[in-house]
């Protein structure tokens, strides 16, 4: 099984750039630099089958393929790493950060090419601060070695690469909110059109990228689309990283085919429920995904299988529900992260979803009733998708629509035994 | 005359040279609230006027900046921010536990600040090490796994 993203990755190291480049780093931006035109990479990409690893699953080249190129598009060009990784339960763009920054670097270098841009941002969480000190670290020694700045490996190619650390908040990791944050501005989302890609960051081209996905780009361009695809165990190309978090025996990350069963993801790499519990859900893909249970652990874990399952491969970082776990107060907890988290700008996200939270912990604390049911189905219908700036009242009611369908006895045992049944 | 608490000489050069990156000046104003929290530790009122005279901005609009995110402070922290995850995976792994027991030991809950003026206890989202939850954060260093009877030890270091 190859592992292309993790296989020179050792727990708790870093790669140098020295190391990197010994272990065939920057071999693909030397290659395209020199032999290819932007379009030629950004068709490779295309042909690879890429999709955003970053949850939205939308294809990479033809992201890339709305940015106006020729002599007469405007630029500053900007191509942006969203390292912005704060959907809850996920924690795998982190490994990628720390264990291989020059893989990162070197797969926004290839995007930047791509699409000619000018200046590029690795838009990162506060509360990374150790991946903040080796991107730091990392991006002066690209600097140095000729791989950013201006004539790049002589070919005439200017590009700038700068840290940003933002000061907390989820909805920084919306692309067009993440272009306001950037600017200086509250991170509301904005309205589209116009699309990034035509006027992003300060009205110019952009193009936001996800960690997992930039890292993917050198392989994709020295062993080509072929070899990409078939890495994957299902339709969708390359590997995926995927994480298992919750009650397990072996929480953790691991690089797989996309495509590996979920079953074969939670019982052989994280070991199986831990010693006395059972698994009663799982979020597949983050806290904006739909619960899955048990009889889903054999759907494959790609874009297609999983959306036909109900739900989305969102992140591919998996969160575990165990049987001691009350369904209630694990909803309860998702919506009060996105009710506080709502940037507030449309109505019915800010007013919706602390109303969505007050009812849950009504009826957690045993004071609910078959009316609050009503009024929760009701609000997964009003804040879902369409009626909202942004998908993040769509994706809080996700979890929230799949636990009134498979665990809608837990909620009725709270509302007939006026307690919670778990001890809450 | 009105007093007004101004800019330190490293304040505006750390300021000015973020205010060279970007295409104008208020689109520093997020780099100049941290440049001015990292001194102070804090973003007072009177901060916050020296960053819109600097920036050539309204006060309301730096305000309206500064508040909408979590790590900037609009209110006096202590010497050391503890940032308890409060999200999914470690609600699942019993931060509940965790933040009893710093409620006991510090006798102060979330948003509030010891009487000391040393620790300021804040719930903050997904700390992205969810295989290793429950995750908390004081000031810059990460602590994993953690468990109750850690909890003195861990917070000895910062006494
Ligand atoms: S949920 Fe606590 S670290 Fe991710």
């Amino acid at each position: 099984m190859e592992q292309p993203l993790t296989k020179n990755i050792k727990a708790g190291q870093t790669l140098s750039l020295k190391e990197y480049e010994q272990a065939g780093g920057y071999a693909a931006v030397r290659k395209v630099l020199k032999n290819n035109a932007p379009q030629e990479v950004q068709q490779m990409v295309k042909d690879s089958g890429l999709k955003g690893r970053g949850g939205a699953g939308f294809s990479t080249g033809i992201k890339w393929s709305f940015v106006p190129m020729g002599d007469d598009a405007r630029h500053p060009k900007y191509l942006i790493c969203n390292a912005d990784e704060m959907e809850p339960g996920t924690f795998k763009d982190r490994l990628l950060l720390e264990g291989n920054p020059h893989q990162l670097i070197e797969g926004m270098i290839l995007a930047a090419y791509a699409i000619k841009a000018d200046i590029s941002y690795v838009f990162l969480r506060w509360a990374y601060r150790q991946a903040a000190e080796i991107m730091e670290r990392s991006i002066s020694e690209a600097y140095a070695a000729g791989y950013l700045g201006k004539n790049i490996l002589g070919t005439g190619w200017n590009l700038e690469m700068y840290l940003h650390t933002g000061v907390g908040r989820y909805i920084c990791g919306e692309e067009t909110a993440l272009l306001n944050a950037l600017e200086g501005k509250r991170a509301t989302p904005r309205a589209k059109p116009p699309f990034p890609q035509v006027s992003g960051l300060y009205g110019k081209p952009t193009i936001v990228n996800n960690v997992e996905t930039l890292s993917c780009l050198p392989h994709i361009i020295n062993n080509g689309a072929v070899w990409f695809k078939s890495l994957s165990a299902s339709e969708d190309s390359g590997t995926k990283l995927y994480g298992v978090s919750g009650k397990v025996k072996r929480p953790g990350v691991w690089e797989l085919p996309l495509g590996t069963t979920m079953r074969e993801i939670i019982e052989e790499y994280a070991g199986g429920m831990a010693n006395g519990y059972r698994l009663k859900g799982v979020l597949p893909g983050g806290a904006s995904t739909d619960f899955l249970t048990e009889e889903h652990l054999d759907i494959k874990m790609d874009y297609t299988s999983v959306a036909a399952a109900g739900s989305r491969l969102g992140t591919g970082t998996m969160i575990v529900m165990d049987d001691a776990t009350c369904p209630v107060g694990f909803v309860h907890n998702l919506q009060h992260f996105f009710a506080q988290e709502s940037c507030g700008w449309c109505t019915p996200c800010r007013e919706g979803l602390p109303w969505v939270e007050k009812i849950l912990l009504g009826l957690e604390k045993g004071k609910g009733s078959t009316e609050d049911i009503e009024l929760l189905q009701m609000h997964t219908q009003y804040l879902g998708p369409g009626n909202t700036y942004c998908a993040l009242a769509p994706g809080a009611m996700e979890p929230l629509q799949s636990a009134l369908k498979y665990f809608k006895d837990d909620f009725m045992a709270h509302i007939e035994k006026h307690k919670c049944p778990y001890g809450n | 005359m009105e007093k007004k608490e101004l800019l330190t000489e490293i304040e505006m050069r750390a300021i000015d040279h973020e205010i060279s990156l970007v295409p104008y000046k208020k689109a520093a104003v997020i780099e100049a609230l941290k440049i001015v929290q990292k001194q102070r530790r804090w973003i007072s009122d009177e901060s916050i006027d020296a960053i819109a005279n600097y920036l050539e901005m309204s006060a309301a609009e730096v305000d309206s900046v500064a508040t909408f995110y979590n790590l900037i402070f609009r209110k006096p922290v202590g010497k050391h921010v503890i940032l308890l995850c409060d999200s999914i995976s470690c609600y699942v792994m019993g931060y509940g536990r965790i933040y009893q027991a710093l409620q006991k030991r510090l006798s102060i809950q979330f948003g509030q600040t010891t009487k000391d003026n040393l620790f300021t206890l804040l719930p903050n989202v997904c700390l992205g090490c969810c295989d290793h939850a429950p995750a908390m954060m004081i000031d810059e260093d990460l602590y994993e796994d953690v468990k109750e009877e850690q909890l003195d030890k861990i917070l000895e270091a910062y006494k």
